[in-house]
């Protein structure tokens, strides 16, 4: 019984919090818009906010080409890494940066040199 | 910045022409990887229907990916840190708002459209022209380009992500790693920008053995506040959302030229 009810509450709460971060996300966008913009002068929430994303997207960097679960773990990302650290470095856009590092590591992956 | 790039376009075409342009290479520009966001949604164990109720409602990139990319490293256990980290990563998005909000002007049904389709690019392409009306124009161009265009390449992605199968086989787990240093890039001009960066992110690696998946990167996040708040390694004079965004830009609109 438990194993069939267990993917349907999963599934449950998959979609909330689809939902619930959706929702505060575009509350966001509107309390900017509630706000007096010469808030906007205030120099410590403007700074705190931009290293904010800097922090979090450096973060997410380092978790997603080293994590695997709780563990760290140096596979065919961190060389697909650097790569797209050299194209960024030579002003490519996105969709090559991104499509760069697949490729890097999916060859590794396929000829053996990396797990 | 603007001045250097536009002097020559600027002579012969209509400013309102030279805006759509702009707008639309940006709006092109973004929504093409929004198929990398669709595809990666899917591989990390969100359904079809998930990955585009985010792109239509939550519809800022970095925060969907930050969710996927939490989501898809720690699963169900993971989801209040991929909702932190969704929101936190939304947070800029009240000083884009803030920057807007006198420019959009009244009408609550105006005012809420221009709030949904306020993401980097659109407040960076309306920043960067010279009068209010040309702003005006700018913003809701890219806005509403990007976000037709990222709904339906999120859409195409999470489709093609769907018969991919094993994501790692077509790296796919690079391809993440890759968009969020993408995303990263641009912001890294300033000394403070780069310190907080690595030291958040030898915070979140060093902290990854120790606390559930979503957790170290939203300890790593209090590095850009404290450092934030105390201003260390930090210039005085401070002009930092605007330039970033319009350097971020403008280089997308070179790109597509």
């Amino acid at each position: 019984m438990r194993c069939v009810e267990r993917p349907e509450r999963d599934e449950v709460s998959v979609w909330s919090a689809v939902l619930l971060a959706a929702c505060i996300c575009a509350a966001l966008k509107a309390f900017g818009y509630l706000i007096p913009s010469r808030l906007l002068e205030a120099e410590r929430p403007a700074r705190i906010s931009d290293l904010l994303t800097v922090a979090l997207l450096a973060a997410l960097v380092a978790v997603q080409s080293l994590g695997a679960g709780q563990a760290i773990l140096v596979d065919a990302r961190v060389p697909a890494v650097l790569v797209a650290a050299g194209l960024l470095w030579m002003r490519q856009s996105f969709l090559v940066v991104v499509v760069a590092a697949a490729a890097v590591a999916a060859v590794l992956r396929l000829v053996g040199w990396a797990v | 910045m603007r001045s250097v790039d536009r002097t020559g376009a600027a002579v012969s075409v209509s400013p309102a022409r030279e805006v759509w342009r702009e707008s639309l290479g940006v709006a092109i520009a973004t929504s093409a990887y929004g198929i990398s966001f669709g595809a990666l949604a899917v591989a990390s164990g969100l359904d079809v229907w998930q990955t585009c109720v985010l792109s239509l409602l939550m519809f800022t990139g970095g925060s969907q990916f930050a969710f996927i990319g939490v989501l898809g490293a720690g699963g169900i256990a993971a989801l209040p840190s991929a909702i932190a980290s969704a929101v936190l990563l939304g947070v800029r998005n009240i000083a884009y708002g803030m920057r807007m909000s006198p420019i959009i002007g009244e009408g609550f049904w105006r005012r809420a459209g221009a709030a949904q389709i306020t993401i980097d690019e659109s407040t960076a392409v309306a920043i960067s022209q010279p009068a209010p009306s040309l702003s005006r124009l700018g913003f809701w161009i890219t806005g509403l380009g990007v976000f037709v265009g990222w709904n339906l390449t999120t859409l195409a992605g999470a489709l093609l992500g769907d018969v991919l199968g094993d994501p790692r086989s077509w790296g796919l787990d690079a391809a993440a790693a890759a968009a969020f240093l993408a995303l990263l890039w641009p912001r890294l001009k300033q000394r403070q920008a780069i310190v907080v960066g690595v030291a958040a992110a030898v915070v979140a690696a060093a902290l990854t053995p120790v606390l559930m998946p979503g957790l170290p990167v939203l300890v790593a996040a209090v590095v850009a506040i404290v450092v934030g708040w105390f201003n260390w390694l930090g210039r005085n004079d401070i002009a930092p959302a605007d330039e970033v965004l319009s350097c971020d830009a403008l280089s997308d609109r070179r790109e597509t030229k």
